[in-house]
């Protein structure tokens, strides 16, 4: 961050503050990773603050990606990787990492047939 | 990880939705999403590399970028989504992260600003990510010849390029179709082209 001292930053309400400052996500997270709330997660004994509450129920639902995460808790997507990065290494959620198609190293085979997949559900629509 | 062992296969996909402002990405998203397209925002505390118009954007500036989004659950373990660009393509340091892994991009074209477009396909050309392009008809009127547009965006043969309309469901969801055949087709092209 570049934020200059104790100076007001505009319209910004210091979003990382709940981050405690902490930009750098302990795990990168992709976008469209999807989140769940482990059993952990859900016993509801391990949380910190509300903000790890709002996300424990917000994904003990359906699934929900990062980007829903971020965009229901109003947060910009930084602090809710930092958030549920953190969550994760504690336990109290699984990330499902998505399958990547551009990545040169990635199995062929598995994003064909996830296309493949793709596009019946898309047909069904 | 802790996950429950019948959720272990949980992925997700996207395809990106690009084009110039106000062209109707977020209708097209819209159109399809389960959900009400949603906004994250993503915040920029220091200039980007590689920004051509660098020094529009003063020091130390705090700029946040805004994308819209949708959601289609394609079975119960695999959710589709789907990622607007932001409007201004001088952010380009938040395409870098819409982009990685993504399937595929839809370019939505309005004709009367075919210009505003040129520098998304000449990014995905260059990300190699395959792309076709869809001309958002505005009130049902195909104003242009297809070849017309094709030749102007100086695209080739093989990029799929067709109408649409972004308010359509059906029209939409066979734009996405399109783009899922022709990912595709390319793979199948590289693995008989390698065997």
């Amino acid at each position: 961050m570049v934020l200059g001292g104790d100076e007001p930053t505009g319209s910004l309400v210091r979003p990382y503050a709940v981050t405690r400052g902490r930009t750098r996500p302990q795990l990168e997270i992709a976008l469209e990773a999807l989140v769940e709330t482990t059993a952990r997660g859900r016993s509801g004994q391990f949380l910190g603050g509300r903000e790890q509450k709002v996300i424990v129920d917000l994904c003990g639902g359906r699934l929900q990606s990062l980007a829903e995460i971020a965009a229901r808790m109003e947060v910009p997507l930084g602090v809710a990787r930092v958030l549920v990065a953190d969550m994760a290494a504690d336990g109290l959620l699984a990330v499902h990492a998505p399958t990547g198609f551009s990545d040169d190293h990635a199995d062929e085979s598995v994003g064909t047939e996830l296309l493949e997949r793709v596009l019946s559900g898309l047909r069904r629509l | 990880m802790n996950s429950p062992a019948d959720t272990s296969r949980v992925t997700s996909a996207k395809i990106v939705i690009a084009g110039g402002f106000g062209v109707g990405k977020t209708t097209l998203v819209g159109s399809v999403s389960e959900i009400t397209p949603l906004t994250t925002e993503a915040i920029m505390t220091s200039a980007s590399e590689g920004v051509d118009d660098n020094n529009l954007v003063p020091d130390k500036a705090t700029t946040t970028v805004a994308m819209d989004f949708g959601r289609i659950t394609i079975d119960q373990d695999l959710i589709l989504y789907l990622f607007g660009t932001p409007g201004q393509t001088r952010f380009w340091f938040m395409w870098d992260e819409l982009v990685r892994g993504a399937i595929g991009a839809i370019v939505l074209v309005d004709t009367r600003r075919l210009a505003d477009c040129f520098s998304v396909i000449d990014f995905f050309e260059h990300r190699k990510l395959p792309y076709l392009v869809a001309v958002n008809c505005f009130d049902g009127k195909q104003l242009h010849d297809l070849q017309d547009i094709r030749d102007a965006l100086q695209i080739s043969p093989e990029v799929p390029l067709l109408y649409t309309d972004a308010r359509n469901r059906e029209s939409t969801k066979q734009v996405l179709i399109k783009l899922v055949e022709y990912v595709l087709s390319m793979r199948r092209t590289r693995t008989v082209g390698v065997g």
